[in-house]
This record gives C-alpha cells, sequence and structure tokens, in this order.
C-alpha cells in the first residue's frame, strides 16, 4: 500500500503548499564555516567557529574542502617541499668530453595518505608520488639505474628521444622484482616531460602511482637566437635564479577501484595547496613545469586567477605556443610550462584550479599566497 | 570382558538437585579456554591474506534543517570503521562526527555537514572510509525534515484521522444495516473479513521485508521480520485463547487491535515518506486510502452483530484500530530509522495472522458444533473472501501511484 511513497520519492518538482518552502538552507555554507584541523581530533575542534578564526585562505572554500591535515612525515614527502625538489642525479665526465648524469630509482610497494585520513596502497618510484622530479641538460647523456623493490613487475618509459632497447615497454627494460636494469640514452629534445611505468595492465601501474616529471632544460650554446630565453630555462644559471620554478603533477586516485577517481589533485594530496598556500613573492616571474597523469578522466586543466600566462606546448619551443591565456587543457599524459608574474598585482591570494568543477570540488584546486617579499 | 548391559549401572531417576547445575561450569570452562587460546595463540593468522577489512554501512535517518544535513550512521562489516572525509555531490566537505573517531561494529554515529541543500532537488551523499571505501546515500528530494510543532501535530493528526479513524468508522455505521443478517449473510460478512485480513498480512509483510532490507545489516532483517511476525502471533494466540477461542466483543477487539497494529507501522511509513520527501500526497491518494481501509470497519463489525455492544464499545473499537495511525504518523515524521517501523509492521503482520485464525475458527464453528475447516468453504464462505480480497485490491490501486 506505501508504494506510493517511494514512487513519490522519484519526483523531482514538489507540489509543497508556501509554508514549508521558505526553510531552504540557502545561508548555510557563507555563515558557518567549520574549520578543522588536525584529523583525529576534528570533534573537538569542530565547535562551529566564526569566519574569524578561519585562516584567511581557507575562508574562499567556505565549508567545501576535505577535513583535517595529512601526516607528511608519514607519507615521507611533503607536498610544499616537491614543489620545488629537483632530482639532479650526480655528474661525471665521459671520455669524449660529454657529461653523464646517473639517476638511481627505486620503486617500492608504499601506503600513503593521499587525503587527510585516507590511505592508498601506492607503488612508487623512490617512495613517492609523483616520483621524483628529474632535471636534466640538453644533450647530456643519462644513465637511470631502476631497481625494482616493489611486488610487480616495473619499468621506467620516458617520454623522450631513445632506442627501441631502452623504451620501458616489455621486452625492453621491463624489470621482475628484485631485478635492476639501466636506461641509458641522450637527453633530448628539451622541454617538460614525464615518465612513468609501462608494465602491464597499464591503467593500473599508472593510477597507483608510477610516474614523475622529466625536465631537460636547453643548453642556451645549441640555441643563439634564444640564448637568453634558454638561460632562463636552464637549472642553476644566474637568469634561472630569477625564476621562481614549480613542479605540478595533476593527478587523481580511485580509493574503491570502480574506475572514477575519488579524489584529485595537484601533486597528489588533495586540498593540500589550498590548506597550505604556495608563496609567490611578487616581484620574480614564476615558471610552472605542469604534467597531467590523471588516469579514467580522458582530460584535465589548469586555471589561474586574476592572472594571464604564456604556455609552452610539451616546453619543446623557447616561443610561447599559446599567449595570454588563462586555462590550458591537457590530455593524458600531455604537458607544458607556464610563464606568468604577478607583478603588476596587489598581494593577496591567488586561486588556480582545475576548470572540471568536479575536478576542483574533489580536491584539485589551491592557492598562490602572492606576498612582497619572501621572508 | 564383554559388558552385559543390564551390568551398566541404572540412570538415576531421581530429579537432579541443583547441584547438578554445577555441571555448566565444564561447558563454560571449555569456552572460554578457547576464547582464550583463539586471542592468545591467533592460530587463524593463516586466513589474514592482506586484504582490508570487509566495510559496510547504513545511513538510518536523514535531517535536513537550516544547519545544512544531518545523518545517522550504522556501521557494518567485519571491524570497525573510520568516515575520512565526506563527499556531498561530488565535492567535499568539512563534517562533525558524533561521536567522533572509529564507529564499532553495530554502532551509531550522527556526521552533521553544513551543506547549503536545495529544496526539491535530489542530493548524493558519499562517505569516504580510511580505507578508501565510498558509500553512498541518496537524498531523492531534499525537503525540510518536519520538526515537532503544534499545527505540525494537528495536520498530521487529521491525515492520521482520514487515513486510519475515519474508515474505521464509517465502517463500523454499517453495523445498523448488517443487524438482521441471515446466516449466509453473516458467513459472508465475516469470510469477507479474513480475505481483507489476508491482503493486509501480505501486504503488511511485504512491506516489513522491503523496509528491512533498508535496515543495518546486523539486524538480519528479513529473519528479524518474519520471527517478531511469529512471535507475535503465538503470543497474541496464546493470550487470546486464555478462555477459549475469542469470539463477539473479544474478537472484535483482537480484531481492531491487529488492524490497529497494522496502521501504526502504516502510518509510521508515511510519516517517514513525508519525511523523506515525499510531500506530494494528493488528496485523491488520501481519499483513496479512507475508501481502502473502510472494509476495515465492517470487518470489526462482523463477530458483534448478534451481540449488543454499547456506543462506547463501538468509539473504543474505532479508536483501538484508526488511532495508531495517528501515532505512527507523528513518530515517523520525525525520519525513524527504518528497523523500528519494519519491527512495527511485522508485529502488525502477527496480529492479523492471528485475527484470520480466529474469524476462521469462528466461520467454522458457525457451520456445525464441531469446528470442521474441512466444510468452511462453501459458496458464500469463498464469495465473502474474494469480495475482501478483490475489494482490498481494487482500492489499493487508488493509492498506487
Amino acid at each position: 500500500m506505501l508504494r506510493w511513497a517511494q514512487a513519490a520519492l522519484s519526483r523531482r518538482s514538489l507540489l509543497l503548499g508556501g509554508g514549508a518552502a521558505t526553510i531552504g538552507a540557502t545561508t548555510i555554507c557563507s555563515s558557518k564555516t567549520v574549520a578543522q584541523e588536525g584529523h583525529h581530533n576534528y570533534v573537538t575542534v569542530a565547535k562551529a567557529q566564526s569566519s574569524a578564526t578561519v585562516p584567511s585562505h581557507q575562508s574562499a572554500h567556505g565549508a567545501m574542502i576535505t577535513v583535517g591535515t595529512v601526516d607528511n612525515e608519514r607519507n615521507g614527502f611533503d607536498p610544499t617541499k616537491i614543489l620545488t625538489d629537483w632530482y639532479t642525479g650526480t655528474l661525471t665526465d665521459l671520455p669524449d668530453g660529454r657529461t653523464l648524469r646517473t639517476f638511481e630509482i627505486t620503486a617500492e610497494d608504499k601506503e600513503i595518505e593521499i587525503a587527510p585520513g585516507v590511505m592508498f596502497p601506492a607503488w612508487t618510484y623512490n617512495g613517492r608520488v609523483p616520483g621524483p622530479a628529474l632535471r636534466a641538460t640538453e644533450g647530456e647523456r643519462l644513465r637511470i639505474v631502476f631497481r625494482n623493490f616493489g611486488s610487480h613487475p616495473h619499468s621506467m618509459h620516458f617520454h623522450g628521444i631513445h632506442s627501441a632497447g631502452m623504451d620501458g615497454v616489455l621486452g625492453a627494460g621491463v624489470v621482475a622484482p628484485g631485478d635492476e636494469f639501466v636506461y641509458e640514452f641522450d637527453a633530448r629534445p628539451f622541454g617538460c616531460h614525464l615518465y612513468h611505468c609501462h608494465a602491464l595492465p597499464l591503467a593500473r601501474h599508472l593510477h597507483k602511482g608510477m610516474y614523475g616529471l622529466f625536465v631537460v632544460d636547453p643548453d642556451p650554446a645549441r640555441h643563439p637566437d634564444h640564448v637568453n630565453l634558454a638561460k632562463s630555462r636552464l637549472y642553476g644559471s644566474p637568469e634561472n635564479a630569477e625564476w621562481q620554478e614549480l613542479a605540478m603533477i595533476m593527478n587523481a586516485f580511485d580509493t574503491n577501484s570502480d574506475g572514477e577517481n575519488e579524489f584529485y589533485a595537484c601533486n597528489t594530496i588533495a586540498h593540500c595547496y589550498a590548506k597550505e598556500p604556495i608563496r609567490i613573492e611578487k616581484g620574480r616571474p614564476v615558471r610552472i613545469y605542469l604534467v597531467n597523469i590523471t588516469e579514467f578522466d580522458p582530460i584535465n586543466s589548469f586555471h589561474l586567477h586574476g592572472n594571464f600566462f604564456d604556455y609552452f606546448d610539451q616546453g619543446t619551443t623557447l616561443t610561447p605556443t599559446l599567449r595570454m591565456v588563462d586555462l590550458i587543457m591537457q590530455c593524458q599524459a600531455q604537458r607544458g610550462i607556464l610563464e606568468f608574474t604577478y607583478r603588476e598585482h596587489e598581494a593577496g591570494l591567488y586561486m588556480f584550479h582545475a576548470h572540471q568543477s568536479e575536478f576542483t570540488e574533489l580536491g584539485w584546486m589551491g592557492m598562490f599566497d602572492v606576498v612582497e617579499t619572501l621572508s | 570382558m564383554n559388558e552385559n548391559p543390564r551390568n551398566f549401572p541404572a540412570v538415576s531417576t531421581v530429579a537432579p538437585g541443583p547441584r547438578h547445575l554445577l555441571w555448566l561450569i565444564l561447558p563454560l570452562i571449555v569456552l572460554i579456554a578457547a576464547v582464550l587460546w583463539l586471542l592468545q595463540v591467533d592460530p587463524l593468522r593463516g586466513f589474514s591474506n592482506g586484504a582490508p577489512p570487509v566495510e559496510n554501512m547504513t545511513v538510518e535517518r536523514t535531517v535536513l534543517d537550516e544547519d545544512g544535513l544531518r545523518l545517522q550512521v550504522r556501521a557494518g562489516g567485519s571491524e570497525a570503521m573510520t568516515i575520512a572525509q565526506v563527499q556531498v555531490d561530488a565535492a567535499y566537505w568539512q563534517f562533525r562526527q558524533e561521536p567522533s573517531g572509529t564507529i564499532s561494529r553495530g554502532d551509531t554515529a550522527w556526521v552533521a555537514i553544513p551543506f547549503p541543500w536545495i529544496l526539491g532537488e535530489a542530493h548524493t551523499v558519499t562517505f569516504v572510509t580510511n580505507t578508501g571505501a565510498t558509500f553512498d546515500h541518496e537524498i531523492p528530494v531534499a525537503v525540510p525534515t518536519p520538526k515537532v510543532s503544534g499545527s505540525g501535530l494537528v495536520s498530521q493528526a487529521i491525515l492520521g484521522v482520514f487515513v486510519g479513524i475515519l474508515p474505521v468508522a464509517i465502517g463500523l455505521l454499517c453495523y445498523p444495516a448488517l443487524r438482521g443478517a441471515g446466516r449466509n449473510t453473516m458467513t459472508f460478512l465475516l469470510a469477507m473479513t479474513v480475505g481483507l485480513l489476508a491482503f493486509l498480512l501480505v501486504d503488511t509483510m511485504i512491506e516489513a521485508l522491503e523496509l528491512a532490507n533498508k535496515a543495518a545489516a546486523v539486524f538480519q532483517g528479513s529473519v528479524m521480520v518474519v520471527l517478531i511476525a511469529a512471535v507475535s502471533f503465538l503470543a497474541l494466540v496464546v493470550i487470546g485463547r486464555r478462555r477459549g477461542s475469542p469470539t463477539g466483543l473479544a474478537l472484535a477487539t483482537y480484531i481492531a487491535i491487529g488492524i490497529g497494529l497494522h496502521n501504526f507501522g502504516e502510518g509510521l511509513a508515511i510519516g517517514a515518506a513525508f519525511a523523506a520527501g515525499a510531500a506530494g500526497l494528493g488528496t485523491f491518494l488520501v481519499l483513496g486510502f479512507t475508501l481502502h481501509n473502510i472494509t476495515e470497519g465492517i470487518g470489526i463489525a462482523a463477530p458483534i452483530l448478534h451481540v449488543r455492544p454499547r456506543i462506547v464499545h463501538f468509539l473504543g473499537l474505532a479508536l483501538l484500530a484508526g488511532g495508531p495511525a495517528v501515532f505512527g504518523i507523528w513518530l515517523g515524521s520525525l525520519a525513524v530509522a527504518p528497523h523500528w517501523t519494519a519491527i512495527a509492521l511485522a508485529i502488525g503482520a502477527g496480529a492479523i495472522a492471528q485475527v484470520i485464525v480466529e474469524v476462521t475458527a469462528l466461520l467454522a464453528r458457525s457451520h456445525n458444533a464441531r469446528a470442521d475447516y474441512m466444510q468452511i468453504l462453501n459458496p458464500a464462505a469463498f464469495g465473502g473472501i474474494a469480495t475482501g480480497l478483490a475489494f482490498m485490491y481494487v482500492t489499493a490501486m487508488l493509492v498506487k501511484i
């Protein structure tokens, strides 16, 4: 007899008479902000607080944010440090006068906290997700010693120019657990690239966390027309020191194995830069090495608030491929370099996020805290 | 060495004294030893294959008000579980959990989310546990959960009167017209009562089982409903037959109790539907309910056609059968957990089964001195049962959407 009740439940429009309708809760969000620091004691802290006690960088999100903070120490990596933590390897001279740059990478299984309180059984390079951001210079000889301490076969497949035997696919550098392989090739072309595991099944190995930045800086001597531009991109040069360079990987995690991501992020931890904004010195230009490695969703995007930027698709040119945009799209494994400055802006908080609202609201958003000088 | 059975010592036939109960200590000791051994030695660790614990969660109550959403969740699964994050409509929202921390198996907690819900639209709440497992809960139509208020109670009571009390009263008003009923008419009316009660029994059981499926797994919904219905049936039969099979006013009272319990469960479900947003209850539906339930009054009147009840009896019967609908709607609108409604409906089902048995017994006795169930099905009785079932089925169409 009560089927009417269930049937009526599916109705989207209501035949409510006047009075009840006015209780609609449209003003909730702005007035009640529940700032909650420290995941494990959230109830004691979580008394509804007035907006005055909420950190200013969080007020922009209202109550629409994950609760608590991630234990970076237990994870073994800190998303704020990852931004500027380039792995440059060790340099040796080769007999022919060229430079040999050697990286050592290990694969290991590791449970990481990808959002406050949410553990994810990841597969990692050097114990972090994303893996170490490798940085080399155009023309160098690269040697990557890869040891697999994980429970599954893994490899390193570099986006770059190399021979078939160094490709990191099955039969060409896929390493069984406990084994080792040395990839060797020249650093070219210059640009903003990535490496990732190419063992099968591919989607699983990727979304478990096996990817990282692979940046090849242009050699100024090879680009006489754009020497200064090339110098500014060359890590360690005085021209490069003027820039504030950030390594960002847009990734996501499917925690319940339903083929859809529960958490989206820039550098793994949902909302990490919303809770701890990235400090930007106003006077210095900003360069972001951005990679999209989001699995399951075909594209991701980057939108900057209150500003426009030049974009170098894949970073393989010294002149922008897109000028004056505030939004770019990247398909899976697409990447590029963003250059912009807040020199003319007033100091303050500037948001950046994917412009797929769904990704934003599931964790992929952050803030630049533009300050006069870094103290 | 052949043992002659005759040589065995005779088993004592003397009633054992309280000392014998001391032997209960023996199985108790074995049980405790087994538990201790299992906990100490952990011989089952070979089964732990690294798989995460099985998690399960049921949302039992959903409250929408000016502070946002509040949901009462019950943890199931193999171990205590932790809610790490909460999404509403695929966006993470801050939340407060009371009590905080892990939720033990079978325990409940309230989760409050300051979410600006939108009147009349659907929302989905997703709980993400610390292992990354997700549990969805749909709010099909967001409406403010009714609060206890004078005007609200009155309008709910009016609805209860129309659904519960009025139809029973109208049915009872047929009493004067039916008084002169002959034997065949009497048989027909009693059989019709059996028919309508049979409809209610099936309907109530199905509703109870459906609600039980929405309840947390620890309650083992279907088993719970069947057991409670059986116990309710047996208890009422035992109570009813203390002085022989009930007849006349006593039987009418039992029918009223059975229908009343059914209406209470029905009221709970109607109230819950209001709380959950099924507010589009039109006048047509309410009248449908009224019509549907009129036969209940005739059923109550049937056993007392040959006695002389007083007016106060009629009032009492109408309130007993219809009144619980009002209380049910009041309670149900406060968003009670589904297992309570399932329990109420199951008790009602047991009560209806009891009166079916008693009315059938009365029907059998009216044919010959010995209750002979084989001869009940004469044309009048069959016609009555068929009419009762058909009437209930057809009028139920009015309230189906």
